[in-house]
């Protein structure tokens, strides 16, 4: 035994006599994690979130989330002189007088943008896969969560500096709870302490984006990892790949080499756009006041598309026995929004009921082969982005010499006809993609070169697909649909009668598939060439 | 003859296939010398960022194709800190890939369901500790402590009551009063009817009492845009036009829609854009909403001229300004 | 045959005779449309506006009227002044030539005098705005950077956005950017108001402010790149499309890499 492993094994023994660390250490060190790239994007999100937190706290030392009234004495010259927040002079401080302060300003902007694109990706990728299965819609459920308090957290965040452009963004909020029936205008006054803007919504948001918040991520993100801890990952199917099993590499060294290096290119990803990049230049926004404005005024990307919404909802707004309800505000800006949200979260549980599918998965699907929740998923990506699109529809119209108007009409319309026709699209393409790996496996690759035989016929030659490929692109199930009874035994209605139908028909639809190729039809084939 | 379709098979883990770094040793270290460079970039990058951090002056620029004019303190800390970080992750990866075991290792799942036996025993388990409890038997506790739970969580809500005050009328008063003159914003001079041509258009707020302070709040519902137009271009009915000054017309500044500033004037068309969800207001008719998610038209300031000829307010506004609320009856 | 009607009737005699009536037509015209170069005095006046007037009726009365009363497609330009026609002609949005949506800036047809020309003749036609001398100019003696900023962003930025950058109006009409605009035209496109621009007038903005306005444009435009570059200073929606683009790509390539097998 070497000088050093004795002094580990000294350290070691210290730490396991204290704790039993041994016994969990060991078990750890050695669980296996499948390698996909596509399972290193919650990574991404992980990470965002570690350099959110360093940069963030190095700001919190400069930063003075106050709206009294100062007088700008700093070396920006364009803002000599003119009176502003404490907030939004202590930025200017850190960006100019700060040495490296607007770089981790920036940094921790661009950390925040690629948290939240890295938690979108994230999501299409557990979706489309299937990975929400059981056991791990719970997983799932707290994965939503993280998305819409990342969207509030980012939306707070970029307020904090109270410049005209985030300003602005604030004043929309005030006018989305002032405009709630009832308690409107009660919690508004509430949320700001008397009329907008005031002086204390800034230094109490700052209490939500430094503390509460971020201690609730924490929480979040430490459950959603020991659950996939726990519950281990899931893999795609392949040679080798069961239910039953993982196949990849050990913790370590394999792994902790890998997502660690991973963290170290993430961080320097982003300190790459914090250098070269220029984010939020709030000296050129000015400070915040009611009475200005600026062409073109978007909040950032991941609430683009409610600003979207909003920009296209018709002017409806009901007035009655003396009071008043914004339809155009609350539906684009609550209510659509609270569905959407709350359909995704419950989306395992629905899946689950339509497909009567209630057995464990830990292979994932590849997305052809779940062509019905692959075209759903596109649906809802289809209706985001074109409110992703209405919500800079004032910069697309100005870049590509459009009209605003023409840009809301095509969205209004657009909203309502894109989809659906995203679904039919999209399925239709699952399908056809199922068609082509069913033509593999039965009569292998085209390859392109062409054989005369002796009797004249010309055919092309078609190369076997090896062992591995075949299970690949045949492993997956096909679950057949439900077929629920509508009578009892006794030839009587049930009284769930309606719900069986319907769901009889949806799993219809859901099981709507291309049978796959089997080993018979195989064999049926050789004999024929 | 059996009916029963067979499925392929799953063939099983492939062969594993050797890295070259595995078998030949001059691979090997050529991995590992790669690994290194990647580590010592990485160190290169560390003095990079602290070279510009001591020595870069901060008001230094410097010309670099593609970026144009770029401040060298920003760039060198920033790619400083990005080739250290980037170039350290890239050499773990890479000795990962290249020099540790690539074998794939195979492990069993377990399965999560306790087994029933386990599940009897904690249902017993909870039921024998409820029944210990005795709440079932003892319903004089149960209400009681429910009643005491339900009363406490009453507590924080109370606690934040002061937050903020009741809105009462604050968001159906201006500063705008009988008389009240406009004045320029910025600048605070008063403004004659004559000051504006045809087609002109000026920022304005309420005239300040003396020793009076203007707050952002005042701003964010006192602002007021003044437009001439010629008077036969107006479409109004004799009650709006009678708010008006020789041509001259007054709009809160504040959006009906969500409330930010409409200040964007069209003079050929005399149509107002908010840039925030492009509602359009059309001046001649009193602002009515013509395109948009807005659904009522900006209030109008009734404003004549005083003694002197400045344009002043004849009225307060006869409506609440800015975005729509519960208590607001049109 | 005498020799001269024999050359009179020789086959190139036509096109020499063509190209000699052109060759004496255009040098009579130059030396006809040459400003003289010392200052306007009431005669060189006159000549400037007959010059106009001239240039006027060829390349403007059709769509402006013979005396510039306007009609169908043109407003008319009685009243409006040297500063309008300086701005119009001088930044080549007139001649407009594409009737479509918008007068566009774009290379002037005509050249200084010429502007200058038209400018005389128009205004001569009714008072109107003036074409600001450099000495009104010097906005760098004259004008509060910080104070035009304040102004710009009250009075300016919600057509033309926070940096001046431009933005978008109804029905597919623009403000344009403000870079690369001589102080000159900002300064008359304000008292003007060409298009969808209202007018600022001096009382409400006064010649001091709008010096300011641009002296903080002009600062603005020669700002550098304080955090890198400026992703065209429209503010989230190219930040949002870079994250989208570089920023995962990047991302996603470094991962692919990652889980790839070494040889």
């Amino acid at each position: 035994m070497t000088a050093r492993e004795r002094i580990a094994g000294n350290v070691a023994g210290y730490v396991d006599d204290r704790t039993g660390a041994a016994k969990w250490m060991k078990k750890n060190l050695t669980k296996v994690f499948p390698d996909h790239w596509s399972f290193l994007l919650g990574e991404i999100c992980l990470y965002s979130f570690v350099i959110l937190l360093l940069s963030g706290t190095f700001l919190t030392f400069w930063f003075d989330p106050s709206q009294r009234e100062v007088i700008y004495d700093g070396g920006y010259q364009p803002l000599s002189g003119l009176k502003m927040s404490a907030a939004y002079a202590s930025t200017l401080h850190i960006s100019f007088e700060v040495r490296g302060g607007l770089l981790m300003r920036q940094i921790h902007h661009w950390a925040a943008l690629i948290f939240m694109v890295g938690i979108v990706v994230h999501l299409l990728r557990v979706y489309f896969t299937g990975a929400f299965r059981k056991p791990r819609e719970f997983n799932w459920i707290i994965g939503v969560g993280l998305l819409t308090l990342g969207i509030v957290e980012g939306f707070l965040g970029y307020s904090l500096p109270d410049d005209l452009l985030s300003g602005t963004g604030i004043r929309i909020a005030e006018a989305i709870i002032q405009a709630l029936p009832l308690v409107g205008s009660y919690i508004a006054f509430f949320a700001f302490g008397g009329a907008f803007p005031g002086e204390a919504f800034i230094p109490r948001i700052y209490t939500v984006h430094v503390l509460l918040l971020p201690g609730i991520f924490l929480a979040l993100i430490t459950v959603h990892l020991m659950l996939v801890w726990y519950q281990k990952h899931t893999q795609f199917p392949g040679p080798g790949r069961t239910e039953k099993n993982v196949v990849g590499y050990p913790l370590m060294p394999v792994y902790m080499a890998k997502a660690g290096g991973f963290f170290f290119i993430v961080f320097g990803v982003t300190a790459f756009l914090g250098a070269v990049a220029s984010i939020n230049p709030i000296w050129l926004y000015g400070p915040y006041t009611p009475g200005q404005i600026s062409a073109g005024s978007q909040p950032d990307w991941y609430m683009g598309w409610l600003d979207g919404l909003v920009r296209m909802s018709p002017p409806i707004e009901t007035h009655a026995l003396g009071h008043t309800i914004s339809w155009n505000i609350l539906i684009p800006g609550l209510i659509l929004p609270g569905i959407m949200f709350t359909g995704l979260a419950l989306y395992p549980f629905i899946e689950s009921w339509a497909t009567g599918d209630k057995r464990e998965h830990h292979l994932l699907d590849r997305p052809r082969n779940a062509p019905n929740r692959t075209a759903l998923g596109v649906m809802a990506l289809t209706f985001t982005i074109v409110g992703l699109l209405n919500g800079g529809n004032d910069i697309i119209a100005t870049t590509f010499h459009l009209t605003i108007n023409q840009m809301m009409w095509f969205s209004r319309i657009g909203i309502i006809v894109l989809p659906p026709i995203a679904f039919i699209i999209t399925k239709r393409l699952c399908l056809s993609l199922q068609r082509a790996d069913r033509e593999l496996v039965l009569h292998g690759r085209e390859t392109g070169r062409l054989v005369r035989m002796p009797n004249g016929e010309f055919t092309e030659i078609h190369e076997p697909i090896s062992a591995e490929k075949a299970w690949l692109l045949t492993s997956h199930e096909q679950i057949a649909p439900l077929e629920l009874p509508e009578l009892d035994e006794a030839g009587v209605r049930r009284p769930s009668a309606i719900k069986n139908k319907l769901r009889n028909r949806i799993s219809r639809a859901t099981a709507v598939a291309v049978p796959k190729a089997s080993e018979t039809e195989r064999r049926e084939l050789e004999g024929h060439h | 003859m059996s009916n029963e379709i067979e499925l392929i098979k799953d063939p099983g883990l492939p062969a594993h296939v050797h890295r070259r770094a595995d078998s030949d040793p001059v691979a090997a270290t050529r991995a590992e010398r790669q690994v290194a460079i990647l580590f010592i970039l990485s160190a290169l990058g560390t003095l990079l960022l602290i070279v510009s951090y001591i020595f870069v002056k901060s008001d230094k620029f410097i010309f670099i194709p593609i970026m144009g004019k770029t401040n060298l303190q920003q760039l060198g800390l920033g790619m400083g800190m990005a080739i250290a970080l980037f170039c350290i992750g890239a050499g773990a990866i890479h000795w990962a890939k290249t020099l540790m075991p690539d074998e794939e290792v195979i492990a069993q799942r377990h399965e999560f369901r306790s087994d029933d036996e386990d599940r009897e025993e904690f249902i017993k388990t909870v039921k024998a500790g409820a029944s210990a409890a005795g709440l079932g038997r003892r319903p004089l506790i149960k209400r009681t402590l429910g009643a005491a739970l339900g009363l406490s969580a009453l507590t924080p809500l109370l606690l934040l009551r002061d937050l903020g005050p009741l809105p009462k009328d604050n968001l159906t008063k201006t500063s705008w009063k009988k008389g009240t003159r406009l004045v320029t914003d910025p600048g605070d001079r008063p403004i004659k009817a004559e000051d504006l041509e045809v087609g002109a258009v000026a920022q304005t707020l309420p005239e300040l009492a003396p020793g009076e302070e203007r707050t952002l709040n005042n701003i964010g519902k006192d602002a007021v845009l003044l437009i001439r137009l010629r008077p036969e271009e107006f479409n109004l009915d004799a009650e709006r036009l009678s708010w008006t000054y020789q041509g001259i017309i007054a709009f809160s500044k504040i959006c009906s829609h969500m409330g930010c500033a409409v200040a964007l004037y069209e003079q050929q068309t005399k149509h107002l854009l908010c840039p925030c969800h492009q509602s359009t207001f059309d001046v001649t008719r009193a602002a009515k909403v013509i395109f948009g998610p807005a659904a009522r038209p900006l209030p109008q300031l009734a404003i004549t001229v005083d003694a002197e000829g400045y344009l002043v307010a004849q009225q307060p506004f006869t409506e609440p300004v800015g975005p729509s609320f519960w208590e607001r009856s049109s | 045959m005498k020799r001269l009607s024999r050359l009179r009737r020789h086959r190139a005699a036509g096109p020499i005779l063509l190209v000699f009536a052109l060759f004496t037509i255009g040098t009579t015209f130059q030396v006809a449309s040459a400003v003289n170069s010392d200052g306007p005095t009431i005669a060189s006046r006159s000549a400037t506006i007959e010059e106009g007037k001239q240039l006027f009726l060829k390349g403007c009365s059709s769509c402006h009227g013979i005396n510039a009363e306007g009609g169908q497609i043109a407003p008319s330009l009685i009243g409006v002044g040297a500063a309008s026609v300086d701005f119009q002609v001088g930044t080549g949005r007139m001649p407009m030539a594409d009737m479509s949506t918008q007068a566009m800036r774009k290379t002037p047809v005509y050249n200084a005098e010429e502007v200058n020309a038209l400018a005389t003749y128009v205004a001569s036609l009714a008072p109107g705005p003036a074409v600001p001398g450099d000495e009104i100019l010097n906005y760098e003696r004259d004008g509060s950077v910080a104070n035009g900023g304040e102004l710009f962003r009250t009075n300016c930025a919600m057509c033309h956005n926070f940096a001046a950058q431009g933005g978008a109006l109804t029905q597919g009409k623009y403000a344009p950017t403000l870079m690369g605009v001589e102080p000159k035209h900002i300064y008359e496109a304000m008292i003007t108001g060409p298009q969808s621009m209202p007018v600022f007038s001096d009382k409400t903005i006064t010649p001091a402010e709008k010096l300011s306005i641009i002296k903080w444009i002009k600062s603005a435009e020669a700002e550098p790149q304080l955090g890198g570059v400026a992703l065209g200073r429209v503010g989230p929606v190219t930040e949002g499309l870079l994250v989208w683009t570089l920023g995962i790509g990047l991302l996603i390539g470094v991962a692919v890499w990652l889980a790839m097998k070494a040889r």
